[in-house]
């Protein structure tokens, strides 16, 4: 039972990241229709300025929360200057684009920062594990729960309670409706791309730390994010963080339970996507739209 | 009367295909001016075209002001609503949230004052502002797309077919309001109609658009006494 429990905490922990990066993908969904492929290699660039700034002695804080701000801006800047000139273009050659971002970064992260694995990086909290009863929680799992809590609350308030995000809503709906009453819908899709990208470099600088930063390592996390968006629904934010949760946890479980797995713990993500495709399309928490005419 | 909107050679076109060949008219300060037009005249383009919806040439002035080329939430900011056909109510928002939205582009601290005002205009609509936009039925969303309009405190007002699809009874108490508004607030309104008695009803000048040009115009008891114009819309 104790194991159990431990491999639940666990799975939190990592569900929590999943979370994270999966709600950067609604976010860029829910206003562009964009399915972000390149979501990953945005926060692996984030996490190398990361790996960058607190490698010339920043403290780690600081070095956090300016990646944050840079991502922001640069996320921003991807939107208008990648994105703007092919927005009104075919879904396919949108995913095209992602690809061809998420190829370009992640070459540009090793001829900028080199290829080798970068282990020096810095935690932000000290490595430490609690053991109430058998269970074993370690300050991981808290710190990535609780940073997620607080960045849904963020965004709930950003959303729900101020005229910014009334705007970013409208726009995320109809964006044609939204600009006749005046509402720059351009910048809406800036500010969701801007979004995203911190929050990427956010769940970046607090998860690469506890398994290396190379080229490599945002591929399988940005997988299981994927998965975690598709089983909440592409267009549901608490789908993101409820689909992360549920993908966390069934990654620990099958490694744990189902040693044949353990090699293959892909399996995971990629079937849960097939089985969500098949049985319910919008995800668990994703909109069929009521709408009448 | 000054003119607050002039349209002069309004030329537009969807790829090959030209839509408007230099249309020209004009709304004053106070009126509601109305387009007759069967389908495909080019109606709603025209419109488009004011808001900055579609590309087109010619020229468009508000507020003595040339407006042609530039972004549509720049015009809706100075002073143009817009209820686009098909109402254009954002659904996945509540009532209350889409009327919130209709006033982004003012400063002002009487957004809650004017809201309250649009549910005792349309009590339907207090009776509802918890509920999504799209689940309201089409009379229902028609108030709310132009109650959302008013809420940016235009000074014009395009309305694009507002009776489509919508049952007579409903479509005359939304005219009746519309003549209400536009006596008691002033706003100028540019209705774009095929019931065109309704529409002349509440009228004070009319044009009558043929494949991308305007081949009548008048006061609206001309257009309703001309022949042609009783034969091909008003079906007398």
């Amino acid at each position: 039972m104790s194991l159990f429990l431990t491999q639940l905490m666990n799975g939190i922990g990592n569900g929590a990241v999943y979370a994270s990066l999966a709600l950067a993908l609604v976010l860029i969904y829910r206003t562009t229709g964009i399915l972000n492929f390149a979501q990953g290699e945005m926060a692996l660039y984030s996490t190398y300025l990361f790996w960058y700034f607190t490698d010339r002695g920043m403290p780690v804080v600081v070095a956090i929360l300016l990646t944050m701000v840079l991502s922001f801006i640069g996320g921003a800047a991807i939107e208008r200057v990648v994105l703007r000139p092919v927005e009104n273009s075919s879904p396919l050659v949108l995913v095209i684009v992602t690809i061809g971002m998420f190829l370009a970064l992640n070459s540009i992260v090793q001829v900028q920062f080199g290829a080798d694995i970068k282990t020096n990086l810095p935690r932000a909290y000290p490595k430490h594990v609690w053991r109430p009863g058998d269970v074993q929680i370690s300050a991981d799992t808290l710190v990535l729960v609780g940073v997620l809590i607080v960045v849904c609350f963020v965004l709930y308030l950003l959303f729900q309670h101020t005229k910014l995000g009334l705007a970013f809503r409208a726009v995320s709906s109809n964006p044609e409706s939204s600009r006749l009453v005046g509402v720059p819908a351009g910048r809406m899709l800036m500010l969701g791309w801007a979004l995203a990208a911190a929050l990427g470099a956010l769940a970046g600088c607090l998860i690469i730390p506890t398994i290396g930063l190379q080229a490599s390592s945002m591929q399988s996390i940005l997988v299981f994010s994927f998965a975690a968006a598709a089983l909440g629904g592409f267009d549901s934010p608490l789908g993101a963080v409820v689909g992360g949760l549920i993908v966390g946890v069934a990654q620990s479980l099958t490694t744990q339970y189902i040693k044949s797995l353990s090699d293959i713990v892909l399996i995971v993500p990629f079937g849960l996507i097939l089985v969500v495709l098949m049985v319910r399309p919008q995800g668990l928490f994703g909109t069929r739209r009521v709408e009448r005419v | 009367m000054s003119a607050l909107l002039e349209v002069s050679e309004l030329r537009a076109a969807y790829g090959a295909v030209r839509v408007l060949h230099g249309v020209d008219f004009s709304v004053n300060e106070g009126e509601v001016v109305v387009i007759l037009g069967a389908n495909g005249a080019g109606k709603t383009t025209t419109l488009r075209a004011i808001c900055g919806m579609v590309d087109a040439h010619g020229r468009v002035a508000f507020a003595g002001r040339a407006v042609l080329g530039r972004k549509p939430e720049q015009i809706a900011a100075a002073g143009v609503a817009h209820v686009p056909q098909g109402r254009g109510t954002i659904v996945d928002l509540t009532v209350v949230d889409n009327l919130r939205i209709g006033a982004y582009s003012r400063r002002d601290k009487e957004v809650d004052t004017d809201i309250e005002r649009w549910f005792s205009v349309f009590p339907r609509l207090g009776e509802r502002s918890g509920q999504q936009a799209g689940s309201m039925s089409g009379g229902e969303q028609q108030m709310l797309a132009i109650a959302r309009a008013m809420m940016a405190r235009p000074k014009l007002v395009l309305l694009d077919e507002p009776s489509l699809g919508l049952a007579p009874i409903v479509t005359q108490m939304l005219f009746r309001t519309l003549g209400d508004l536009n006596r008691d607030d002033g706003v100028s309104m540019l209705v774009v109609e095929q019931n065109a008695n309704l529409a002349l009803g509440i009228a004070t000048r009319g044009y009558v658009l043929e494949t991308g040009t305007i081949v009548t115009s008048g006061s609206a008891e001309d257009l309703a006494g001309n022949d042609e114009v009783r034969r091909a819309y008003l079906g007398i």
